[in-house]
């Protein structure tokens, strides 16, 4: 394991719990404002709204109308964050979030939970999987997908930092906490590269990071050196850190709890297209919808495990100098 | 009113609706329909009871305006140019890859414009945002709104109407431009959101009905707005579509369409008639 993490922490916090817990911290900044849509004590922005009631605003079951309210706001110089489910974030208001924040790039965070399969019993109406290639689409938006508690609170805190349109994709799924607060520095628009490898370069976003960071242990124990990159920030992506990596591994693999089209898969495929063409896999929905369940055994199911990881990376490694396998 | 002031009044409508015209003329495309209806209520909001400073447009203490029928952007421009916001040398250009002038209100590219809109239903919730921060912030700053008629077809617009309501926004004033048509012809025909008056009495706000071209029941509609406590306003503003340009008015065919060489220098010439003949009085 590298130096700044720490898989056997036992305690699990979910992105979403992070996402409130950071929202109230620095939520002392007078222009600060939280709105929601009926769903404050799901995407935890209630943790906010105890803390500082008078600008903590609910808009109903409206997210269309939430996403351009919290964009009047943004005109008068607030720092707005906007939360529901990504599928009601990103999907249903996705015209209000291109039209009223994206075009006039204003200053509106979309705290999106419940993101992904990890859901798990709501089904698929309420797992989004499309909505990283929705928002990566957008002029002007920026994507953060962290993967623990201790990178969401920087990544809350890069958000107010930031002057534009971001797209916070959080879970509803308890995690344990990977990163060491004491030593963990967020860069915006920087992948973390959590462990050095030399035959494969696996590429994760939020809670895949931590189904990477299994999986270079297991392909450790068969002999093969594999790297680790958290790429939190999705967009605008880290080519540099990808570059590097296809050039020193010769063989990519990306996870990412999100279908298979748009997002991290796609984001890297167009760096490596681009610069440095290397045999890559993706790891994540194949083009599915989700289903009711508890979430292990949906990951599972989806195949979105260290273990489908291991067999991408190999497959990946096996194409090296051939020209399709 | 003083007879002066109606007449300040009927001057500066008269050349934002020559802008207008002459904007989608050589833009060859645009919307001159309700442009010109919603004339006379952007002529008392700019020259009359907008707190604004055209060298300041970014002003934190301005009142705002949002044009919710972003499509009529034609008679915005004209009015900002007209109030000094930038040239109005500018509007010939609207629409042109040259002009900073886009097809719908745009507010990172045009001085003056608060809100960027066009799709239809986003601006009015925007403007419930603004009013909001102005709320929170005690500022005395006042929001003002155009919605379209066949903009209510948009459930958003409810959505917004019912937030207002829900959170007092007394200083937000929406006018209902109720010109009765759209695209595809009479709203009522195509999909009636009838009987508005009674709609909004029940969405909780206070409603006041005058005629969108008389600037003095405009002038009223816009103080008994201000006195009213803890409700936001809505003023249905009953107006001619194409109104000032006799063969426009009450045409659905104008709600899109330029006017070619012969129609415009038609419009242009009633227009200065009616210049000339306000010099006369």
């Amino acid at each position: 394991m590298a130096e700044n993490t720490n898989v056997n922490a036992v305690k699990k916090i979910a992105t979403r719990e992070a996402y409130g817990a950071a929202l109230a911290e620095f939520g002392g900044d007078e222009r600060i404002v939280v709105l929601d849509a009926d769903l404050s004590k799901s995407t935890k922005t209630d943790t906010f709204k105890k803390k500082y009631p008078e600008r903590f605003f609910n808009i109903g079951i409206a997210e269309g109308n939430m996403m351009a309210i919290a964009a009047g706001f943004a005109t008068c110089g607030k720092i707005v964050f906007a939360s529901s489910f990504a599928i009601f974030a990103a999907e249903r208001a996705c015209e209000q979030i291109r039209n009223s924040i994206c075009y006039p790039r204003l200053n509106v965070k979309i705290g999106a939970t419940h993101a992904g399969i990890s859901v798990g019993e709501d089904g698929a109406s309420h797992q989004a999987v499309e909505d990283m290639g929705i928002m990566r689409s957008m002029p002007n938006m920026t994507i953060i997908c962290p993967a623990d508690a201790v990178e969401t609170r920087h990544a809350v805190k890069a958000a107010i930092e930031y002057d534009g349109p971001v797209y916070l994709r959080l879970g509803r799924l308890g995690l344990p906490v990977i990163f060491d607060e004491s030593n963990y520095k967020f860069e915006f628009g920087k992948g973390i590269t959590l462990s050095e490898g030399s035959d494969v370069t696996i590429i994760a976003t939020g809670l895949m990071v931590h189904e990477a960071i299994k999986a270079r242990e297991l392909l450790e124990k068969e002999g093969i050196s594999a790297r680790v990159i958290d790429i939190h920030t999705v967009k605008p992506i880290d080519k540099e850190i990808i570059i590097k990596a296809a050039e020193e591994t010769g063989a990519i693999v990306t996870a990412e709890e999100h279908n298979m089209y748009g997002g991290l898969g796609s984001a890297v495929a167009e760096v490596l297209v681009e610069n440095c063409p290397v045999p890559m896999k993706i790891v994540a929905i194949m083009d599915k919808f989700g289903k009711s369940g508890k979430p292990a055994p949906l990951m599972q199911e989806y195949g979105l495990t260290a273990e489908n990881i291991v067999i991408k990376a190999k497959e990946a490694i096996e194409m090296k100098g051939k020209k399709r396998l | 009113m003083d007879k002066q002031e109606l007449k300040r009044f009927k001057k500066y409508a008269t050349r934002i609706r020559k802008h207008i015209i002459d904007e989608v003329y050589h833009a060859a495309s645009g919307h001159p329909g309700g442009s010109l209806s919603c004339t006379d209520i952007l002529t008392v909001l700019y020259f009359h009871e907008m707190r604004i400073d055209p060298n300041n447009p970014q002003w934190p203490d301005r009142d705002r305006f949002v044009l919710s029928k972003g499509h009529c952007a034609p008679a915005l421009y004209a009015t900002l140019a007209e109030r000094g916001f930038f040239p109005v040398e500018e509007l010939p250009k609207f629409r042109s890859i040259e002009s900073f002038l886009q097809g719908h209100p745009s507010m990172k590219d045009v001085p003056g414009v608060d809100m960027s809109t066009g799709s239809l239903g986003q601006g009015i919730s925007a403007a419930v945002g603004m009013a909001m921060a102005g709320k929170l912030d005690k500022k005395d700053y006042r929001v003002y709104v155009i919605l379209g008629d066949g903009e209510l077809q948009e459930g958003q617009v409810w959505e917004a109407m019912m937030a207002a309501a829900h959170y007092k926004l007394d200083n937000l004033t929406v006018f209902l431009d109720h010109n009765g048509l759209q695209i595809d012809g009479k709203i009522t025909e195509v999909m009636s959101p009838e009987p508005v008056v009674i709609k909004f009495l029940a969405f909780g706000w206070n409603v006041i009905v005058i005629n969108a071209h008389d600037y003095e029941q405009i002038i009223d509609a816009i103080a008994k707005a201000k006195s009213t406590k803890d409700k936001p306003t809505i003023i249905v503003a009953e107006s001619i579509k194409g109104k000032g340009v006799s063969f426009m008015e009450n045409q659905v065919g104008w709600h899109g369409t330029p006017p070619n060489k012969e129609q415009r220098d038609q419009a242009i010439a009633e227009l200065d008639a009616y210049l000339a003949e306000l010099e006369v009085e």
